[in-house]
C-alpha cells in the first residue's frame, strides 16, 4: 500500500485530472438536481434527497457489486433476475415454510453468492465470455424464480413490519431502513474497492489480465470471488426489495441489470475495466434517481423519457471515456 | 468440434428434439393441406421462427467481426412502432416498409459508427440503443398498443404463397442471397479476416472499419425487417413487448450454429439451423406443458452446454478421450 501511495505521488497526475470523470459526474448530478429544484417546487429538500437513496436502494446495492465486476473487465447481466429469485425465495421460505427471516436471508444470500461463484468459475476456467454466461445465469435465475411461484407473495412477519417502519433520525431528517442499507453497502464497497488487496487486484485484472498474471496476482480466485460478491450483492438487493415492498415477486428487477450498468458507467467507471471509482457509482445512482424523481414530479412527462435520457447520458459518458483513452 | 461441418451438431440437436416431440405426440410431424395452404406444427415453427432467423442472420455477421449487437430487440420494437403509426396515418404500404427498413438501417448505422469509427466496445455501444431504443419506440406510439388494420401488411407474416407461408419464404430467400453475396465473393472472407485479427486485416489492405460498420448496418436492417414481421404477425405494434429477449435468442442461434463468439468464422447455414433449434425448443416446451415463465431454463442449460463444448479446454479434454477411436 505504501509503495503504491508513493508511486502515485511521484508519477501520477494530480487528483483533479485523474478523477476528472468523477468530477464531471458530480457536476452533472448537481446541475440536474438544481435544474429540477428550479422547475419543481419542493424538490430541493432533504426529504427528496433521502428518497433518492431509499427509492433506489436495491438498484444502488446491485450497482455496487456491478462496479466491482466491471473493475475486473467483466460484466454481469444476471443481477436483475437474481433479485427476482431471492425476493420470491425469501418470501416463500418465510410465509410457506415458516422459516425465521434471518435464516431465509442467509439461505438467499448463499444462493446468490453460489450462483455468482458458479458463473465466475465457468468464466475463469473455460475462458467463456462473461456476458454470455451471465445471460444464461439470468435465464436460470428468472426461470427458477417463476418455478417457485408465478404470483407475488406478501410477507406478514413481525420483523418485516418493524424494519420497514424503522427510521433513523439524523437531525430533522428521518432516514428509512432502505437508505441505511444502501449507505452501509456503499461504504463497504468503497472500502473493498479502494482499500483492499482484492480491489487492487480487480483493477489490475481489468487493466491488463496478462500483466496481472505475470505480476503473480491471484487472477482465478479474484475473478471467481468478484462474481460471487456480485451475486451476494444482488441477493441482498433482492432482500431489501422484499423489505421495501413487503412481498416477494419473481418478476422483480426486470431489466435492472441495464440500469445498474448504466449507473456504473455514468459514474465514470470504464466499461473495459481497470479504472473507476465506487463514489462515481453512488453519483450514477443519484443521477438515475434524480431523473426518475423529476419525471414523477413533473407528471406530464411519460415514463419512457427515463429510458431515452438514460440512453443519452450513457452515450455522452461513453464518448467521454473514449476521448480520455485516446488522449492517453 | 473436429467434424467436417459445424452444422452437424445443431442438426443433431434439432433431430433429437423433433424425435422427442414425435415420441411424445405423433401428430407433431403431421402437415395437412387445407384450402391449398400447408398447416401443421413444423410449418408453425418455420413461421414463428422466421423472425429469430432474420435477426440471427445479421447477428451472425456482427459476431463474425468479433462484435455483438444487443440492440436488435429494441430495433424490432422501433420498426413495429414506425409501421403502426404510418399505417394508421393512412400512408401506403411501400412507404411504411421503406420507413421501417430505414429505421433499422439508421439504428445499425448508429451502432456501426460507435463501434467502427469511434472504437467503442460493441457490448457497450449497442447497450445504448438497447436502453434508449425501447423508450424511443414507446415515444413513437405514445405508449399505446396500436392495432394495425391492413390485410396487405398482415399478409407479410401470416399469408401464403403457392400454399407455402410467406414469412419463411422471404427469410429463406434472404439467407440464400446473403450466402451467395458472402461466399461467392470475397466479402465473407473479409468479414472473417476482420473478426480474426483486425489489425492484421487492416495491414493487409482491408477497410476494416468499413466492413465492421457494414455488418452492423446489415444487422440493423434485418432487425427492422423482423420488426415488420413481428408487428404483422400480431397485427399490432407493442412497444413494450415486441422483440423482448430477441437479442438473446438471436445470439443463442448464432452460437449454437457453430459461429465462434470470438469472431473470425461464421456459418450462415448453422445459424439457420440454430434458429430453428431455438424455436423448436420453445414449441416443444409449449407442447410438453412447461409454463412459459420457466421456458428460459432449458435454453440457459443448452447455451451453457454448447459454449462449454466450444471452449478450447473441453475440446482438449475430449481430444484426449477419443484420439484413437477417431483414427480407427
Amino acid at each position: 500500500m505504501k509503495s503504491a501511495a508513493t508511486a502515485r505521488r511521484d508519477a501520477g497526475p494530480p487528483i483533479f485530472k485523474r478523477q476528472l470523470p468523477l468530477f464531471v459526474t458530480a457536476g452533472i448530478f448537481v446541475a440536474l438536481f438544481l435544474t429540477a429544484a428550479h422547475f419543481y417546487e419542493g424538490f430541493f429538500s432533504a426529504r427528496v434527497f433521502i428518497s433518492l437513496l431509499s427509492e433506489n436502494a436495491f438498484l444502488g446495492i446491485a450497482a455496487v457489486g456491478m462496479t466491482l465486476v466491471i473493475f475486473s473487465g467483466g460484466i454481469d447481466l444476471s443481477v436483475g433476475a437474481v433479485i427476482g429469485f431471492t425476493s420470491i425465495c425469501t418470501a416463500t421460505l418465510i410465509e410457506k415454510h415458516q422459516l425465521a427471516p434471518e435464516l431465509a436471508w442467509t439461505l438467499a444470500l448463499a444462493a446468490g453468492a453460489g450462483l455468482g461463484a458458479g458463473m465466475g468459475s465457468l468464466i475463469h476456467f473455460f475462458r467463456l465470455p462473461p456476458f454470455l454466461i451471465t445471460l444464461a445465469g439470468m435465464f436460470l435465475a428468472r426461470g427458477a424464480g417463476f418455478w417457485i411461484s408465478t404470483d407475488s407473495i406478501g410477507i406478514n412477519h413481525a420483523l418485516y413490519g418493524k424494519i420497514s417502519a424503522y427510521e433513523w433520525l439524523f437531525g430533522t431528517a428521518a432516514i428509512p431502513a432502505g437508505a441505511l442499507f444502501l449507505i452501509t453497502v456503499l461504504l463497504a464497497g468503497y472500502a473493498v474497492a479502494h482499500h483492499t488487496r482484492f480491489g487492487r487486484t480487480l483493477l489490475a485484472i481489468g487493466g491488463n489480465e496478462q500483466s496481472a498474471l505475470l505480476m503473480g496476482l491471484p487472477i482465478g480466485p479474484a475473478k471467481i470471488s468478484v462474481y460471487a460478491v456480485n451475486g451476494f450483492c444482488a441477493a441482498l438487493a433482492g432482500i431489501v426489495a422484499t423489505l421495501y415492498t413487503g412481498s416477494g415477486n419473481p418478476g422483480m428487477g426486470l431489466g435492472l441489470e441495464l440500469d445498474a450498468i448504466a449507473s456504473v458507467v455514468i459514474g465514470g467507471t470504464l466499461l473495459t475495466g481497470g479504472r473507476g471509482h465506487m463514489l462515481g457509482t453512488l453519483l450514477g445512482v443519484l443521477i438515475f434517481g434524480t431523473i426518475q424523481a423529476a419525471i414523477l414530479f413533473d407528471g406530464r412527462l411519460s415514463s419512457w423519457w427515463m429510458r431515452i435520457v438514460v440512453g443519452a447520458l450513457l452515450l455522452v459518458f461513453i464518448l467521454l471515456q473514449r476521448f480520455f483513452l485516446r488522449r492517453k | 468440434m473436429k467434424a467436417k461441418s459445424p452444422v452437424i451438431w445443431p442438426l443433431l440437436g434439432l433431430a433429437a428434439l423433433v424425435l422427442l416431440n414425435a415420441v411424445h405426440d405423433l401428430g407433431f410431424l403431421k402437415i395437412t393441406l387445407l384450402d391449398g395452404h400447408l398447416y401443421g406444427v413444423p410449418i408453425d415453427i418455420l413461421t414463428q421462427g422466421s423472425r429469430t432467423m432474420l435477426v440471427a442472420l445479421g447477428m451472425t455477421l456482427v459476431i463474425a467481426t468479433g462484435g455483438v449487437d444487443l440492440s436488435v430487440g429494441s430495433v424490432v420494437a422501433i420498426a413495429g412502432a414506425v409501421c403502426a403509426v404510418l399505417l394508421q396515418g393512412g400512408h401506403s404500404l411501400a412507404l411504411t416498409l421503406a420507413a421501417a427498413l430505414g429505421a433499422g438501417l439508421l439504428a445499425g448505422s448508429a451502432n456501426g459508427l460507435l463501434v467502427a469509427r469511434l472504437g467503442v466496445q460493441p457490448i457497450v455501444a449497442t447497450l445504448i440503443l438497447m436502453v434508449a431504443g425501447r423508450g424511443l419506440a414507446q415515444l413513437i406510439v405514445d405508449g399505446q398498443v396500436i392495432i394495425i388494420k391492413s390485410p396487405a401488411f398482415e399478409y407479410l407474416a401470416n399469408g401464403f404463397l403457392l400454399g407455402l407461408p410467406v414469412a419463411p419464404l422471404l427469410v429463406v430467400a434472404l439467407y440464400l442471397a446473403t450466402h451467395l453475396a458472402l461466399r461467392r465473393t470475397a466479402l465473407g472472407l473479409f468479414i472473417e479476416a476482420v473478426g480474426d485479427n483486425e489489425t492484421a486485416s487492416r495491414f493487409a489492405g482491408l477497410a476494416a472499419a468499413r466492413i465492421k460498420a457494414l455488418a452492423y448496418i446489415f444487422c440493423g436492417a434485418g432487425a427492422g425487417l423482423a420488426g415488420v414481421l413481428a408487428a404483422a404477425n400480431i397485427r399490432a405494434a407493442d412497444a413494450y413487448r415486441a422483440g423482448e429477449n430477441m437479442e438473446l435468442d438471436a445470439i443463442f442461434a448464432v452460437v449454437v450454429g457453430g459461429t465462434a463468439l470470438t469472431g473470425g468464422r461464421f456459418s450462415i447455414l448453422g445459424t439457420a439451423v440454430g434458429a430453428l433449434l431455438i424455436q423448436t425448443l420453445t414449441t416443444t416446451m409449449y407442447n410438453l406443458g412447461v409454463p412459459p415463465a420457466i421456458a428460459p431454463v432449458p435454453k440457459a442449460l443448452l447455451i451453457i452446454g454448447v459454449t462449454l463444448l466450444q471452449s478450447d479446454k473441453i475440446g482438449r479434454w475430449l481430444g484426449g478421450l477419443w484420439p484413437k477411436r477417431e483414427a480407427a
